[in-house]
């Protein structure tokens, strides 16, 4: 029986999680430690895509590409006309939505706390002391 | 799809085994989370292509809906492992690639950085009928949401199974009918 094999943590989810431990004023963004990682088949929509790139912080998206060893080919900076380019948003699905962390952990900036990530799905629960 | 077949097709979902009675877990019944969705897809098109978050998704019944109806990704929140487990072989049972999962408090989401971000929130959250507290904060929760949370929410409360909906830009309560 195949339990949890089938969930992960896509860099688009990645992108909008924070610590929020006790105190800490800057808890993003959280540094991704992976010891799983898995690639992924999903449909390409330009269209979804074009849209998320303003939503998202995107050298963060481009810092934990490149933690994962799949920068590739994706500029560091955006291109200005980046909607036009299928080419460009190609690759940005792909780090958003097919490169996927099954396990490891988020590191938070500034207080260090390791946020685990379990097959595939990240724990953000605060103990006690530090809520 | 029409809403009867988004209704067979949740009613696959698997449920809670174990209801816990301090997290107020019950899974959304198949009916009126078919009506939900629906009308939010059909009359607002706030489903396909959206980034969607679930509060408190459970065992997902929100959650693949939207995923069934096409949402660019769908986030589920929730507090509970156990829940997020069958949730977890609810979304592969379906074969759907467009859900994640994250375990945490809905109430300690900082809402800064989800402001902005998601498109639409789904959610049928604990009602709170045992702890006003749990209440308290999600009322709060859902009253920042409907501010800060993208331009739709909707939410279903327990006790008239009425659909509420809240658009950020127009501020206004309305119903959107009796599932």
């Amino acid at each position: 029986m195949l339990l949890l094999s089938y969930l992960r943590m896509k860099l688009l989810t990645h992108n909008m999680l924070t610590s929020h431990v006790k105190g800490v004023t800057k808890g993003y963004p959280l540094l991704i430690k992976a010891t799983e990682v898995k690639l992924t088949d999903v449909d390409f929509n330009s269209e979804f895509v074009s849209r998320m790139i303003p939503k998202i912080e995107w050298s963060v998206l481009v810092e934990a590409a490149d933690t994962l060893g799949h920068l590739n080919d994706l500029p560091r900076d955006l291109p200005p006309d980046y909607e036009s380019s299928e080419d460009f948003l190609r690759k940005v699905h792909h780090v958003l939505l097919e490169v996927e962390v099954l396990e490891g952990n988020l590191k938070c900036p500034e207080s260090g706390r390791e946020f685990p990530i379990t097959k595939g799905v990240p724990n953000m629960l605060l103990n006690e002391d530090e809520v | 799809m029409k809403r009867k077949e988004l209704e067979s097709c949740l009613q696959q979902v698997d449920v809670f085994e174990k209801p816990k009675l301090l997290l107020e877990q019950y899974p959304t019944r198949p009916h009126i989370a078919a009506c939900m969705l629906y009308t939010i897809h059909n009359s607002f098109d706030d489903i396909e292509d959206k980034l969607v978050a679930d509060l408190g998704c459970g065992c997902g019944v929100l959650s693949v809906g939207a995923a069934v109806l096409g949402a660019g990704l769908c986030v589920g929140f929730d507090i509970d492992e156990d829940a997020l487990e069958i949730c977890s072989r609810n979304i592969e049972e379906f074969d759907l690639k467009n859900i994640d999962t994250v375990q945490c408090d809905v109430c300690a989401l900082v809402p800064e950085r989800f402001s902005n971000k998601f498109d639409t929130v789904i959610m049928n959250p604990p009602f709170g009928t045992k702890h006003n507290k749990v209440q308290d904060l999600l009322t709060l929760i859902f009253g920042d949401v409907a501010l800060w949370f993208g331009t739709c929410c909707l939410c279903c409360s327990k006790p008239s199974c009425r659909c509420r909906l809240v658009r950020r830009d127009v501020d206004v309560s309305a119903s959107v009918g009796r599932c």
